[in-house]
């Protein structure tokens, strides 16, 4: 049963991307463009998110177990460490260059975009050495 | 600011979709949608279940086949070229790995749950690519 709903969540989740025009770099770009022509017609795709989010979060973080019975695996870092903050720089330089998040890249890439081809090879490159450099670490 | 590319109705249709799946994950599957996290589980050096990880993938891939049933697909323009899009693939790979988490993990279920980390972490990515954009836009051309 996890399995399907995780199915339907990813489908739905990419229904989402597409409607919402997060899959058109240029779109995205035209988000980021705050010193240019600036659309901020994506402030309303987080904004819609958070919306629904904020209150299903909330429930959720009073349960124990999920509705389908499975532990309730919701993050406990609280530390605003080096990491995160160079982490979350990289990428949102990498945003910037080519209008790609994960989730659009894949769905993008799924609709047969040769380009989105080109990067989400690359973000599974780059994922694949991160571990490859924490793995030599140890 | 440019008013005709104002498709704000279909923006806040398609965030509200994509909540209400970021929101039935963690009820249902008690996981954080959170999509750079989903896919970097299932390299070979990805642990945990690899299983629920792959079929969310496959639903996100279906999307566009089951979206053209009834709509066509909006147009998608990609202007970086190959080597920009090289190098920023491999940002975003290397950079959400670092953060543990992109636009889904951290900027729509940590804000969500109200997460310090996660909102500190999209006011970081949000910002760099403000100044990405600017650069690469107004002071380089590209």
């Amino acid at each position: 049963m996890l399995n399907v709903t995780a199915f339907l969540v990813g489908l739905l989740f990419g229904l989402g991307l597409i409607l919402s025009d997060m899959t058109d770099p240029s779109k995205v770009i035209g988000f980021l463009d705050v010193t240019g022509t600036w659309d901020p017609s994506l402030t309303f795709v987080l904004g819609g998110a958070i919306l629904v989010g904020s209150g299903g979060f909330t429930i959720a973080k009073k349960r124990q177990r999920s509705l389908l019975g499975a532990p309730m695996q919701l993050p406990s870092a609280t530390e605003l460490d080096k990491r995160l903050l160079l982490g979350s720089l990289a990428f949102g330089v990498g945003w910037g260059i080519a209008g790609f998040c994960p989730g659009p890249a894949v769905v993008s890439a799924a609709s047969g975009q040769p380009k989105a081809w080109i990067f989400v090879a690359a973000m599974l490159t780059g994922m694949a050495l991160y571990s490859l450099i924490e793995q030599h670490k140890k | 600011m440019n008013l005709s590319d104002f498709t704000y109705i279909s923006n806040l249709s398609g965030g509200l979709l994509i909540g209400i799946a970021a929101v039935m994950l963690m009820l249902l599957n008690g996981r954080i949608a959170g999509i750079s996290g989903i896919l970097a589980g299932l390299l070979p050096t990805g642990k945990g279940d690899k299983i629920w990880r792959l079929l969310f993938v496959l639903g996100l891939a279906a999307s566009p086949f089951v979206y053209r049933l009834a709509f066509s697909l909006p147009a998608v323009t990609i202007e970086a070229g190959t080597l920009q899009l090289i190098i920023a693939g491999l940002l975003v790979g290397l950079g959400t790995r670092y953060a543990s988490g992109c636009t889904s993990g951290h900027g729509v279920c940590g804000i969500s749950r109200g997460s310090i980390r996660s909102i500190v972490a999209t006011l970081t990515f949000v910002t760099a690519g403000f100044i990405t954009v600017y650069l690469t836009r107004h002071k380089l051309g590209l």
